[in-house]
């Protein structure tokens, strides 16, 4: 050991790359199977796109077991649902949807995106109180109750809104592709990229640049020594459980406008695929989360295109090869 | 109590309640006719041998597995495409039953080996990611499967229903393949039920219990838990394969909608827990109330959204809707976990149960 005198720095936790060279190394090797650039570069901006959808959804869950060691598995419920809430907007608005000019387009779009959030939040909050408060701590009752939860609300949704798939067109000045040389990228797309990163920053600044952040982190590590210095740990964990159900009712409305339609088995589909991201990030961390959502849009798109009959089943391949290499994930925050 | 490996219903009202249920499901030709009334017996049969099935895993050992219906629909399709590929004679039915049994239990072996060392949790989303590749696969390799339309298939030539076993004016009922083929269903469930009761009160089974209630106790005691726990994983896929088997040969066809869908998956876990989950009985009771619920709540709901909407209630008439029944056992379901958490059997036998032989459990 080496002595640290009282005047040092605090030494720098190592920075573990490996992970984040991963999906880099995998996307250079694509080049020379995939043979044209222009589609490799097709192909890697749809990845990185879908990735962020997904990483926009599945963040709140990682964070909500890291924090509390509670599994949501109705968390796709809040995806649903917060596709549901942005017809309620998008479709009185139709007209300037239509509308070809994308200042007027974002002026529905993003108060049908905040509506969303707000909705999915408060349902969060419902949910965290009901389902989820009486049975803190026990798993095998955990994933009871949010299953039950998962039925009863996609059933409403059914009831409220009937079973058929509503179509939920782009905006007029989203839909088509920016066309750089023989590379074309869809405009959505590169919207989807944007709103991720910048969700992405605004966790990680949060995260680290704020007590709240700090707090959150402390609470991850060891929930009982925050408690012990006096923090409402439940408190915390309630605002971290509804920012991550709002997130999962952003991700929902980008997902329904990326797939033009919505309905509410799109949530089953994406708990699985959102399960597959937490387990390989490894449960409880953001970075391992956005790298593992991009890792399994990048097996989904190249893998689509090179081999399309294993799309699903690749995920799973993808899983069973990350946890051979680090059987708790990519990144292993919690103890547990 | 040889048979019930000394483990009895222990209530009264519950064993009166059983005796009934089997006492219908074995009188059902006799009792209702029309080909309804034994579609839903041959339907208990079938589910209550696959809950009782997975109640080993949730109940016995607390692990929570999404995979359930794999190795139903294993089952399902090894017998449909054996009877579709070779005809419909014994020799393909016995090559469906040996290719598939170990099928899934290799299946379940990989899965346990790989994903048991961990976290319950972890083997709950681990089984879900496999499960939903798998009904991928089924659909995706339809020059085996049947794809989205499934397998459609003819039974051998005794179990089919225009076989006359026994004409009807010797005891005034006709016992044709049909309804040996019910009997066929009813005594093979009844068998692994009571294979499964076997199984529990094993000292395996109190291993299995030990973990359930404390894994690192047990392991401090010297068993492996890995391996027990594989091996009920690779058990309960057994008996859940084999009900698979008996789903197909009732249905003569095996599709994605019938033996793998993950709504099926939901079915089992609300029946497992709305019966009493570490019981076993608990999946007759369960499989009972949910299939009959299924099949006759959902004509009740009809009347009363029709008269909802007819006195101009809001909303009243979507929620009541045939379709949404699911929704009200969803409610059920969150209620039973929260306020019963033993389900029918547990509150059966902590109430008005035999006192004397309850303190003695």
């Amino acid at each position: 050991m080496t002595e640290i005198a009282a005047n040092d720095p605090l030494p720098k936790p190592k920075r573990d790359i490996a992970p984040i060279l991963l999906p880099i190394a995998v996307a250079l090797l694509m080049i020379p199977l995939i043979g044209s650039t222009s589609s490799w570069l097709t192909l890697t901006a749809a990845s990185l796109a879908m990735g962020m959808m997904i990483f926009i959804m599945a963040s709140g869950l990682t964070l909500v077991f890291g924090l509390m060691d509670v599994l949501n598995f109705g968390h796709g419920a809040f995806i649903a649902v917060g596709a549901y809430v942005a017809t309620l907007v998008l479709a009185p608005f139709a007209a300037s949807i239509q509308a070809d000019s994308l200042w007027v387009n974002l002026a529905v779009l993003a108060p049908a995106a905040l509506l969303s959030m707000a909705v999915s939040g408060a349902l969060g909050l419902v949910v965290e109180r009901v389902l989820i408060l009486p049975v803190y701590g026990q798993h095998l009752k955990q994933i009871l109750m949010t299953t039950g939860g998962l039925i009863v609300a996609e059933q409403t949704l059914y009831a409220l809104w009937g079973p058929q798939i509503i179509p939920m067109p782009l905006p007029a000045s989203l839909r088509g592709s920016f066309i750089l040389g023989d590379v074309a990228i869809a405009k959505y797309r590169v919207l989807a990229m944007l709103i991720g990163l910048a969700v992405f920053i605004a966790i990680q600044l949060v995260l680290n640049r704020t007590k709240l952040g700090l707090l959150i982190r402390a609470g991850v590590e060891n929930r009982e020594m925050v408690e012990a210095l006096g923090y409402r740990i439940r408190r915390l964990f309630l605002g971290v459980f509804m920012t991550g159900s709002a997130l999962a009712g952003l991700g929902g409305v980008m997902w329904a406008l990326y797939r033009e339609q919505v309905h509410a088995s799109m949530s089953d589909d994406l708990t699985v695929l959102i399960f597959i991201v937490v387990i390989i990030g490894g449960l409880g961390s953001i970075g391992g989360c956005f790298i593992g959502a991009i890792l399994v849009a990048m097996v989904a798109n190249y893998g689509g295109f090179l081999v399309p009959k294993l799309a699903l089943v690749s995920n799973i391949l993808l899983m069973v090869a990350i946890l051979m290499w680090r059987p708790r994930g990519l990144y292993a925050v919690t103890s547990r | 109590m040889m048979i019930l490996s000394g483990d009895p219903p222990k209530s009264r009202v519950l064993t009166l309640v059983l005796l009934v249920i089997i006492l219908a499901l074995a009188a059902t030709p006799f009792l209702f006719p029309g080909a309804k009334a034994l579609n839903v017996a041959a339907k208990i049969c079938v589910f209550a041998a696959l809950v009782a099935s997975y109640d080993l895993l949730l109940g016995y050992t607390g692990s929570v597995s999404f995979a359930h219906t794999m190795f139903y629909g294993i089952g399902s399709y090894a017998i449909a495409i054996a009877l579709y590929g070779m005809g419909p004679n014994w020799a393909a039915v016995a090559t469906g039953i040996v290719a598939g049994l170990p099928l899934a239990a290799l299946l379940a072996l990989a899965i346990g080996l790989f994903s048991l060392r961990v976290a319950a949790i972890f083997f709950a989303m681990i089984t879900l990611a496999v499960a939903s590749a798998f009904q991928v696969l089924a659909s995706q390799l339809s020059w085996l499967t049947g794809g989205e339309d499934g397998r459609s298939f003819q039974l051998p030539e005794l179990l089919r229903p225009g076989t006359v076993l026994i004409s009807k004016n010797l005891f005034g009922f006709e016992i044709n393949g049909r309804i040996l083929t019910f009997y066929l269903v009813f005594a093979i469930s009844a068998l692994m039920i009571l294979g499964l009761l076997r199984v529990v009160n094993s000292p395996f089974g109190r291993v299995l219990q030990a973990i359930r209630e404390n894994r690192f106790r047990a392991e401090a005691l010297g068993f492996r838990t890995v391996f027990h726990l594989t091996y009920a994983n690779c058990l309960a896929a057994l008996v859940a394969a084999g009900a698979g088997i008996l789903n197909a040969l009732w249905l003569r066809y095996a599709g994605p909608d019938t033996s793998l869908s993950f709504s099926i998956m939901l079915d089992i876990l609300l029946m497992v827990v709305i019966g009493g989950m570490g019981t076993i009985y608990g999946a007759i009771i369960g499989a009972t109330i949910f299939i009959l619920a299924q099949n006759y709540l959902q004509s009740l709901m009809g009347v009363a959204s029709k008269a909802a909407s007819e006195a101009g209630l809001p909303l009243l008439p979507g929620l009541l809707h045939p379709d949404r029944w699911l929704l009200w056992l969803g409610l059920l379901f969150i209620a039973s976990v929260y306020f019963f958490p033993t389900g029918v059997v547990g509150r059966l036998r902590s109430g008005g149960g035999d006192k004397s032989k309850g303190a003695s459990h």
